[in-house]
C-alpha cells in the first residue's frame, strides 16, 4: 500500500490518523484525498478512525440551484463557531460526463472562514455517482467526524428527483428553497417533500416569499403519516436575518430525535443501508469475476442470440458456479 | 424604406447577380469560410443591398443628428463644431508624478483629465490598510487624503479642466475631495465640469471593485445625483460602462444589452428616490468599448443611442430631449493588446479609435503599446495621443456628421444590435432587473460563456491574433517597460502619519461620527462625507464607516 | 492513477478581473480537473489555507494589477511554511518578462503571460504535477 508524502517525509495512514486526531489539517485533508481515491487504503482508515466517530450532527443543506445554499452554509456555519463549535463543511458539486471534470465553487462563499481554526471546508465532486452526492461523501464526513468537528454540514448539489440520497447521512434535512426561481412547489415531486426536516426559504425579502411559504405549508398538508410537521423558517441569508432561528430549529430536530428514538432508529437504518451496499459491491465483484473469466460471459451471449439458451438458464449456470 | 416596385427590381437583379456571376467565381475560387462572423460572432453576409433596410424607416430610426432617436448622434455639427475629447486616462504611483503626466498630457493637446487610482483606493482602503500592500499605486494614483488630491490637481486650474475620474464604490468621498480642492483654488462647484464614473453594477459584474452591498450602494448614488443636481449641475454623475463588460469577454450586442440594463435599473432607483427624470436625465453618461471589428463598432454605437432614446422616452416618459441623449466616452480595447510584438497595438488601436469616431464618441481614450504588460510610457502614451489627433486632423472623417449611415450593411448591422441588445434587456426585465440578474449570475455566466468560447476560438485556430497564433517571431524580452517602485507604498505610509499628526484629529472624530449617523439614517450623506474631507480624514477612515454601517457585497457565483 | 488533478484557482489581492481566472478554470475542467475557485480578494493566507484542506496538485494564482511581486512569493512562502511542498504552483496574468526569473526563485514554477494558450497550461500542468 503505498504512503503518502507529507512535511516532506513518507506518512503511514496510521501516523496521518494520529495527526489528524490532534488537529493537524493538512493531515485530515490527505485522509480525505485517500478514501476519495484509493478503496484499500481507505478501508484501513476508517477502520482505524471508526471508534472515534459517532460525534457529529450531521446537516444536510439541499434545494435547487440558486437558492443560495453556499450563502446560507456559511451563515449557518458562522452561527454555529460562534457558540464554540467545531464545523466542518463538505460542499459537492456536479462531475461534468463528458470531461470527468468539475468545477467545485461553493468555496467562494465561504472563503472568510477559510482561515478559522474551528471549520474545514471541502470541495468535492460527484464524480459520476447520481444521487446528488460523492460515493465518498459517507467517509470524508467520518474523517471530520473523528477529527473533532461536532456540526458537518453536506451541501448537496440541487435537487432533482434522483438527488435524495443525503438521507443516508444525514440526521438532519434542511430543503433551501427560492420564491419566483420558476420551480413551482407543484412541480416539485411529493418524495423531495418527504425528505425535508426543515423547509427554509432563502432570499424571503423578495416578492412572493409568503406565497411560497403558503405553498410549503400546503404540500406539507397533503403529505400524510407525519408524526412531526417539519417548520417553515424565512431567512435572507446575504443580511444574516432568521439565521438564528434556522439554527434553533436545527437544534430542535436533533432533541426532537433523540427524545423520539428517532435518532438511533435513523443512524441503524443508514448503517444497515451501508452494510448492505458494502456487501453488494463485493457481491458484484464476485459475480463479475466469474462473468468475465475467460469472456465466458460473451460466450454464452452469443448462445442465448442464437435461441440455443435463454437468459435464466445462463443466470443459474453462474448462480452454480458461484456458490 | 424603398418603393415595393423598386425593391423587387432589386431583387430580381440580385437573384440574377448570384446566377450569373457570384456562381461562375463560387465554382472556380470558393469563399474561405462557411460562414463569416464578426468578431461577437454574429453572421456577416456576402452582401447588403436595400432590401436589407428596408424595414428600417429613415425618418424615425435613421433621423438627423441631434434630434431623437440621436442614431446619428448627439448633436447636429459633431466634429464639425469641435472634435471629441482626448482625455487619455492616467495615474500611477504618487499624486507628485501623476501630476506630472497631466500636465504633460495638457501641454500635449491633451483636452480633459481622466484620473487613474490605484485599487486600495477603488476599494476605499488607505495606503497603510493589510490589503493594501503590494498594491500601492501600481494600477492608479494613491489617494489617501484631500492631502493627495490637492497635490494631484497642483497648478491645473479645475474651471478651465473637465476631469474624468474613474472611481465606483467611494466616488462620494473623491468628488467630494475634488469640490474641496476647488474650493481651495477659490472655484465654486457649480463651474465644475466632469464626470464619476459611479457605476456599482457593472463592478458587481464584471470589474470587481465593489465595497457595499447593491442597497447601500444605489442609495449612495442616487445621493450624489441629487445632491449634484443642486450644486454641481454640470457634473456628469455617472458614467454607466460596456466597457469593462466587454473586457470581461462579452459580444456586442451583451454590451449593450446589459449596460441599458443598468442604466435602466439606475433610473428606477433615480425615480423611487423621488428625483425626476428630467432633472438628472440629461446628467448620465455612458462608457463603452472600441474593439476590433470596425463596422460591428460604428453600428453598436448607433443602436446604443437609438435603444437608449427609445427606453428613455416611451419606458420612462423623458419629456426633456436632452434626458434621451446618449453621450458616451469610449476606450479602446485593453484586451486586444498582446504582450507579443507590442508595436502592432498601435495599428490596432488606430483602427479601434477610428471605429469610434465614426461611431460619434463624445470623448476617447486610446490605449498604449505596452498596456498589456504595463502602465505606459511617456513616449507610448504620445503616440496614442497622436492616434487621436492625426485622425481629427488629417483624415477628413470628421467632415460630415455619421458618414457610414446609409451604407446597407452598416443600418442593417445598427437593427440586429439594437434588437439583440433589446432581447437581453427584456430576459433581464423577467427576471427582476439588472440586479436581480446579477444576484442570480445571469449576466455574469453570459459573458462568461462568450469570454470562453472567444478563447476556444483562439486556441482552435479560428480566430487569428496576430503575433500569437499566426505571424509569431522570437521575440527578447521588451525593455524599458513604466515600473512603478514599490517605495511608493512606503511614501504613502508616511504620508497618512504627517497628515493624521497635522489635523484636528478631535474634529476628525466629530465628523465621522455625523457621517455615521446620516449613513443610518437618510439624509442625503454627501454633505456629510464633504464636511469629513475638509478635515483631512482619510478615505480608508470615511469608507471604513460606510461598510461598519452598510456592510460589504458578497460576490455571486456561478461561472 | 486516474484521479482526477485538483487545482485551487486563485486571485490574490484587490485586483478584480477574473475573466482569465474563469476561462482558465472551465478550461482545465474539461480537461478533466475537479478546479476550486477562491473567488476575488484572497490574502495569501486564505490561498494557503484553502490548498490546503482541499489537499490540492496546484495553486494557480491569476493577478493583473501589478502586485504579483509580492503576492506571489508569499503564497509560495506561506506554503512552504506549512510544510506542503508536494504542490505546483503556476501564475498568470500582467507579468513583464523581467519579473519572471525572481517570481521562479521564489517558487513559483510557471508564469503563463498574456497571449498563453489554455491547452499549453493543461499541458504544463499534466507533464508536472507531483503525485
Amino acid at each position: 500500500m503505498s504512503p503518502i508524502r507529507m512535511d516532506g517525509g513518507i506518512m503511514d495512514y496510521k501516523q496521518l490518523v494520529e495527526k489528524m486526531l490532534i488537529g493537524d489539517k493538512r493531515a485530515c485533508a490527505k485522509l480525505i484525498t485517500a478514501v476519495e481515491n484509493e478503496p484499500d487504503k481507505a478501508e484501513n482508515i476508517i477502520r482505524e478512525i471508526h471508534q472515534y466517530t459517532g460525534n457529529a450532527h450531521i446537516i444536510g443543506i439541499t434545494g435547487p440551484p440558486g437558492a443560495g445554499k453556499s450563502t446560507l452554509t456559511d451563515k449557518i456555519v458562522k452561527a454555529l463557531i460562534s457558540e464554540g463549535n467545531k464545523v466542518g463543511v463538505i460542499a459537492i458539486d456536479p462531475t461534468s460526463p463528458y470531461s470527468g471534470g468539475s468545477i467545485l465553487g461553493d468555496r467562494i462563499r465561504m472563503q472568510d472562514l477559510a482561515l478559522n481554526p474551528d471549520v474545514f471546508i471541502r470541495s468535492m465532486g460527484t464524480r459520476g455517482y447520481l444521487g446528488g452526492l460523492s460515493k465518498y461523501t459517507k467517509n470524508a464526513l467520518k474523517i471530520l467526524d473523528a477529527a473533532g468537528y461536532n456540526y458537518i454540514i453536506i451541501e448537496t448539489v440541487g435537487v432533482g428527483q434522483s438527488e435524495v440520497d443525503i438521507i443516508k447521512i444525514a440526521d438532519t434535512i434542511v430543503m433551501v428553497m427560492v420564491p419566483g426561481l420558476g420551480d413551482d412547489i407543484q412541480s416539485i415531486k411529493a418524495g423531495i417533500m418527504e425528505i425535508g426536516d426543515i423547509f427554509t426559504i432563502n432570499k424571503s425579502d423578495l416578492f412572493g416569499a409568503d406565497r411560497t411559504a403558503v405553498e410549503v405549508n400546503m404540500m406539507l398538508d397533503l403529505t400524510m403519516d407525519m408524526d412531526r410537521r417539519p417548520p417553515v423558517v424565512k431567512v435572507v441569508a446575504v443580511k444574516n436575518e432568521g439565521i438564528d432561528d434556522l439554527v434553533n430549529e436545527i437544534k430542535e430536530h436533533m432533541n426532537y430525535l433523540k427524545e423520539s428514538g428517532k435518532f438511533i432508529e435513523r443512524r441503524k437504518n443508514n448503517l444497515r443501508l451501508e452494510v448492505v451496499e458494502l456487501i453488494e459491491e463485493q457481491l458484484r465483484k464476485i459475480v463479475i469475476s466469474h462473468t468475465d473469466r475467460e469472456n465466458k460471459l460473451d460466450s454464452e451471449v452469443i448462445e442465448i442470440l442464437n435461441k440455443n439458451k435463454n437468459v435464466y438458464e445462463v443466470r443459474d449456470m453462474f448462480l452454480r458456479a458461484i456458490k | 424604406m424603398f418603393e415595393k416596385e423598386k425593391l423587387s427590381q432589386i431583387k430580381e437583379a440580385r437573384e440574377k447577380w448570384e446566377k450569373d456571376i457570384l456562381a461562375k467565381t463560387l465554382d472556380k475560387a470558393p469563399e474561405s469560410k462557411e460562414e463569416f462572423k464578426t468578431v461577437s460572432g454574429s453572421v456577416v453576409n456576402r452582401l447588403y443591398t436595400p432590401e436589407d433596410i428596408d424595414n428600417i424607416d429613415f425618418e424615425g430610426e435613421i433621423g438627423y443628428p441631434g434630434q431623437y432617436p440621436f442614431t446619428r448622434g448627439y448633436q447636429p455639427t459633431m466634429f464639425r463644431g469641435k472634435p471629441w475629447t482626448m482625455r487619455m486616462y492616467a495615474g500611477f504611483a504618487t499624486a507628485e508624478e501623476s501630476n506630472e503626466r497631466y500636465k504633460y498630457l495638457v501641454n500635449q493637446g491633451s483636452t480633459g483629465l481622466s484620473v487613474a487610482f490605484d485599487l486600495p483606493t477603488q476599494i476605499g482602503y488607505d495606503s497603510d490598510h493589510s490589503l493594501a500592500q503590494g498594491e500601492v499605486g501600481k494600477v492608479g494614483v494613491a489617494i489617501d487624503s484631500l492631502k493627495d488630491m490637492e497635490i494631484l490637481f497642483d497648478g491645473i486650474p479645475l474651471e478651465k479642466v473637465s476631469t474624468s475620474m474613474t472611481i465606483n464604490a467611494p466616488a462620494a468621498v473623491l468628488l467630494a475631495m475634488y469640490i474641496a480642492v476647488a474650493e481651495k483654488q477659490g472655484v465654486s462647484s457649480d463651474k465644475l465640469r466632469g464626470t464619476i464614473q459611479n457605476d456599482i453594477l457593472k463592478e458587481y459584474i464584471a470589474r470587481g471593485t465593489y465595497i457595499f452591498p447593491t442597497e447601500p450602494s444605489m442609495r449612495l448614488i442616487t445621493n450624489i445625483f441629487e445632491y449634484c443636481s443642486k450644486e454641481v449641475p454640470k457634473w456628469n454623475t455617472i458614467s454607466i460602462s460596456g466597457y469593462h463588460i466587454r473586457e470581461a469577454g462579452s459580444t456586442a450586442a451583451q454590451e449593450v444589452g446589459f449596460t441599458l440594463a443598468d442604466g435602466i435599473a439606475y433610473v428606477d432607483a433615480a425615480i423611487k428616490a423621488g428625483l425626476d427624470v428630467d432633472t438628472f436625465g440629461p446628467r448620465l453618461s455612458f462608457f463603452f468599448n472600441s474593439h476590433n471589428d470596425l463596422f460591428e463598432e460604428v453600428a453598436k454605437f448607433r443602436a446604443a443611442r437609438r435603444l437608449w432614446a427609445k427606453i428613455m422616452k416611451e419606458r420612462f416618459e423623458a419629456k426633456n430631449p436632452k434626458s434621451m441623449m446618449l453621450k458616451f466616452h469610449t476606450q479602446t480595447a485593453g484586451c486586444t493588446l498582446t504582450a507579443q510584438q507590442p508595436d502592432n497595438n498601435i495599428i490596432r488601436v488606430a483602427m479601434q479609435a477610428l471605429a469610434a469616431v465614426l461611431g460619434g464618441t463624445q470623448s476617447l481614450h486610446t490605449n498604449s503599446r505596452d498596456e498589456a504588460l504595463a502602465l505606459p510610457t511617456t513616449d507610448s502614451v504620445t503616440i496614442a495621443l497622436r492616434t487621436q489627433q492625426i485622425i481629427a486632423s488629417e483624415t477628413g472623417v470628421t467632415n460630415t456628421v455619421d458618414p457610414l449611415a446609409g451604407s446597407y450593411y452598416i443600418e442593417a448591422k445598427t437593427k440586429q444590435i439594437e434588437e439583440e441588445a433589446m432581447e437581453y434587456i427584456t430576459k433581464i426585465d423577467e427576471l427582476g432587473g439588472a440586479t436581480r440578474a446579477i444576484d442570480l449570475g445571469y449576466i455574469q455566466k453570459e459573458i462568461s460563456d462568450s469570454a470562453y468560447q472567444y478563447q476556444m476560438e483562439i486556441e482552435s485556430l479560428d480566430r487569428i491574433v496576430v503575433g500569437v497564433n499566426k505571424y509569431q517571431v522570437e521575440e527578447g524580452t521588451p525593455k524599458g517597460l513604466l515600473r512603478v517602485d514599490p517605495i511608493v507604498g512606503e511614501m504613502q505610509r508616511k504620508k497618512i502619519e504627517d497628515t493624521k499628526a497635522q489635523r484636528n484629529n478631535a474634529l476628525v472624530e466629530e465628523k465621522l461620527g455625523l457621517l455615521r449617523k446620516a449613513c443610518e439614517g437618510t439624509e442625503n450623506v454627501m454633505p456629510f462625507i464633504l464636511d469629513a474631507v475638509r478635515e483631512y480624514a482619510t478615505l480608508g477612515e470615511i469608507c471604513g464607516v460606510m461598510r461598519e454601517v452598510f456592510g460589504e457585497y458578497e460576490q455571486a457565483v456561478l461561472l | 492513477m486516474n484521479r482526477p488533478i485538483r487545482v485551487l484557482i486563485a486571485k490574490p489581492g484587490l485586483d478584480g478581473h477574473d475573466r482569465g481566472a474563469k476561462v482558465i478554470a472551465r478550461a482545465l475542467r474539461d480537461a478533466g480537473m475537479e478546479v476550486i475557485y477562491t473567488g476575488l480578494r484572497q490574502t495569501p493566507e486564505q490561498i494557503v489555507a484553502a490548498a490546503v484542506q482541499e489537499d490540492v496538485d496546484v495553486v494557480g494564482m491569476s493577478l493583473l494589477s501589478g502586485a504579483h511581486n509580492y503576492l506571489f512569493p508569499r503564497v509560495a512562502e506561506l506554503l512552504k511554511e506549512q510544510g506542503v511542498d508536494d504542490v505546483l504552483i503556476v501564475g498568470g496574468g500582467v507579468i513583464p518578462d523581467d519579473d519572471i526569473q525572481g517570481l521562479k526563485d521564489s517558487g513559483i514554477t510557471e508564469i503563463f503571460t498574456p497571449g498563453a494558450q489554455t491547452s499549453k497550461m493543461i499541458e504544463f500542468i499534466k507533464n508536472n504535477v507531483r503525485r
